[in-house]
């Protein structure tokens, strides 16, 4: 505890901040989706690295438990996105996501 | 006189019932029921015109409303007759001569189909007509005046299926939509300034001293001018009648000679008070009138059609009522009206038992020899012949057309000039129609008569001859010893009537009757049987002259270019419409903008992503910056 209290705040949001960019631009550029649930994960956890470095920083448990709500959020989120993930694959027999375009406009 | 109503109603009653039963009536029953709603009519008339000249309303006009037919605030039009000297003659010519000719054509007409579908027209028409002559208000008035025009139309393509008479329907509806614009013009004008269209009212305002301003009662009276014109076939809007011969015959004689052609002639008469208050007006009349009673009667000169030369001349005759109406001779117009149309229609049914009897053959050059083989048709064409060019003493149209012609000499508009050009066209009247005379029934016979005509026909023409000879006896000039009583009887209505017998009104008479037997010996002479046509007739420059006036003075030709062809010409330029453009490019917009939104819908799930990410950093960095 003492030891990541001792890193500076604003490198731990640096970090944060890293680390959901990082997930965004997988989100943004992979193609494959399970890629994409993978950066996705990435983001959450970004985020949820702001948040305990927020919660160290003014001593409160609010962002301790922000972090929590996250993780079941990701996997809940990953539950569904996974069992999405499958169907393509057994409809579709890829899941490339710009493959799977049947709703263009 | 109560009666009045049923005029006009049993020929329209008879339309009706021929048009929803026609189809299921044998054909005697049809045309029994064409003649029979016409002849009632005419019955009618009769027993009214009885009661008319038994007991005459003090003010000389019997009135009858029927029913309110428009009340929109202070605009109100009631349905009403109006029963005065002008329109008492104008009905009995009508019914009379309308019945004559449903007579005519119940058997003329028995071959070929529509049978049923003629009558039901022809009736409509009768009906249109009489409603037009009796109505008190100008938009009754207007209403049979459009009634006729359609009847015509739909007469003038009665063989629809021949492309040609199709055609010729059209121009004549279309030459007379002219000329009914400026008439609905001219209503509006008057109603504008005196908020009424009743007939009487109208006139009375007009001629009050604190009436309508000049400029208003020229133009309205020269707006009026252009739908008679229209309607009457005068220049410049002639061109309509020659091809309106693509019709029957029977509708030829009473529709485009006996009655419809002449209600041009009666509007100006009804209104002659307009008229008379601007002599602008008047001299347009008596212009018009003297050049197309040359211009028809030149025309018909050189015609091979024996229907086109009898076209020409109604065109021409009418020039004559134009006239007598210009210089304020009106009692002259409706008598020449009223004799006109005794000896045109008779023209036009003695020439149909030609046409019919030759199989449909209409150039008067393939005919000749037929005055054994057809006598009732040459006899009583002799006859409407004769009255036309105005045979003195012995025939109607001699009385008509000498009063017109003193008329144009004598009366406050008269003028040396006009009375030269009338005096020009009776010469030509009895050239072209003696000259259609002779080479009808004279000379050897090019083509086999097929079928002679039967009673009802022999029965039409005869009454018709009857009246072309008679008619006349009621207008003989106070120059001859007599009272005149037809231009007594309508004294009532125009204030002038004949003039007093004036010592030169002998020799004019004397001089007009010499030229029409001048113009039926130069017919003689030139188309006898057996003359040969002279040197001249072989130049170039007869030739030219020739087809110069077998086209009508090239009038179409012209009209072609100056009118139809610019008018087809823009309609092509403009066939993507200009105003259209305005509303055709908002819809190019939307379209474009539809395309450039929906090829944001790749769906591609991570531009989606991409899309929603993009949006946020933007929401958030405004939120930051604000």
């Amino acid at each position: 505890m003492a030891d990541i209290a001792a890193a500076p705040t604003s490198v731990m949001l640096g970090v944060a901040l890293a680390l959901f960019l990082i997930g965004m631009a997988g989100v943004m550029i992979r193609r494959d989706l399970l890629y994409v649930l993978m950066s996705l994960e990435i983001m959450f956890n970004g985020a949820a690295l702001a948040f305990v470095t927020a919660a160290a920083k003014w001593k409160q448990p609010d962002g301790q438990v922000m972090v929590i709500l996250i993780l079941v959020a990701a996997a809940a989120e990953v539950g569904v996105g996974l069992g999405l993930v499958l169907r393509l694959y057994h409809r579709f027999g890829t899941v490339d996501g710009d493959q799977i375009s049947l709703m263009k406009g | 006189m109560s009666w009045l109503w049923l005029v006009p109603t049993l020929p329209l009653a008879g339309a009706l019932l021929l048009a929803l039963l026609g189809g299921l009536m044998p054909r005697r029953a049809a045309g029994a029921l064409g003649c029979l709603s016409v002849g009632l009519s005419w019955i009618v008339s009769l027993k009214v015109a009885a009661g008319y000249l038994a007991a005459t309303p003090a003010t000389g006009a019997y009135g009858q409303t029927l029913f309110r037919w428009i009340d929109v605030g202070t605009f109100r039009i009631p349905m009403g007759l109006y029963l005065d000297q002008l329109s008492l003659i104008m009905m009995l010519v009508v019914a009379f001569v309308g019945f004559v000719i449903h007579l005519y054509s119940a058997e003329y007409m028995i071959r070929g189909e529509g049978y049923s579908r003629f009558f039901c027209y022809m009736n409509l028409f009768v009906g249109s007509m009489l409603i037009l002559v009796l109505a008190d208000n100008l938009l009754s008035l207007y209403l049979g005046w459009e009634g006729v025009g359609l009847c015509s139309y739909l007469l003038i393509g009665f063989w629809y299926q021949e492309r040609a008479n199709g055609i010729a329907a059209q121009k004549a509806f279309i030459v007379a939509r002219i000329g009914d614009t400026s008439l609905a013009i001219g209503l509006f004008l008057l109603f504008a300034h005196f908020g009424t269209l009743d007939i009487q009212r109208t006139m009375s305002l007009v001629s009050a001293p604190s009436g309508a301003s000049p400029p208003v009662v020229i133009a309205a009276a020269l707006l009026i001018l252009g739908g008679a014109v229209a309607k009457s076939a005068q220049i410049p809007l002639q061109t309509w009648l020659p091809d309106a011969m693509a019709g029957p015959t029977p509708v030829s004689a009473l529709i485009h000679a006996a009655t419809m052609v002449t209600a041009g002639v009666y509007l100006i008469a009804r209104t002659h008070v307009l008229f008379s208050l601007s002599p602008v007006a008047m001299l347009a009349v008596a212009g018009i009138g003297a050049a197309t009673a040359c211009y028809g009667g030149l025309s018909a000169l050189a015609q091979r059609d024996v229907k086109r030369v009898l076209a020409y001349s109604t065109i021409s005759q009418i020039g004559f009522m134009f006239l007598a109406l210009g210089v304020g001779a009106w009692w002259a117009a409706i008598f020449h009206f009223m004799t006109h149309a005794f000896f045109k229609a008779l023209l036009f049914l003695a020439a149909g038992i030609v046409v019919q009897g030759l199989g449909e053959e209409r150039d008067m050059f393939r005919m000749g020899g037929l005055f054994t083989k057809l006598p009732v048709a040459a006899w009583t064409f002799l006859i409407g012949a004769c009255s036309l060019s105005a045979l003195p003493l012995v025939t109607a149209g001699f009385y008509s057309k000498d009063a017109i012609l003193w008329a144009s000499w004598s009366y406050r508009g008269g003028s040396a000039v006009l009375w030269a050009g009338g005096m020009l066209a009776a010469l030509l009247t009895g050239i072209y129609i003696f000259r259609a005379f002779f080479l009808v029934f004279f000379g050897e016979q090019r083509t086999p008569v097929e079928s002679k005509p039967g009673l009802l026909v022999n029965l039409a023409v005869v009454v018709l001859a009857f009246f072309a000879v008679v008619g006349g006896i009621l207008g003989v000039p106070r120059v001859l010893g007599s009272t005149n009583p037809f231009g007594q009887f309508l004294a009532g209505i125009f204030g002038d009537g004949p003039a007093e017998a004036v010592s030169t009104e002998g020799p004019f008479l004397l001089f007009s009757s010499i030229i029409s037997v001048i113009g039926i010996g130069v017919a003689y002479a030139l188309f006898k049987p057996g003359v040969r046509a002279p040197a001249v007739a072989r130049s170039a420059a007869y030739d030219a002259v020739r087809r110069f006036l077998l086209t009508g003075w090239g009038f179409d030709w012209l009209y072609d270019r100056v009118f139809v062809r610019p008018y087809v010409v823009l309609a092509r330029m403009n066939r993507a419409d200009v105003v259209d453009c305005l509303y055709t490019g908002l819809a190019l917009i939307a379209g474009a903008g539809h395309y450039l939104l929906s090829a944001t819908e790749s769906g591609r799930v991570r531009n989606y992503a991409t899309a929603i990410l993009l949006g946020a950093a933007l929401v958030v960095a405004v939120l930051l910056w604000r």
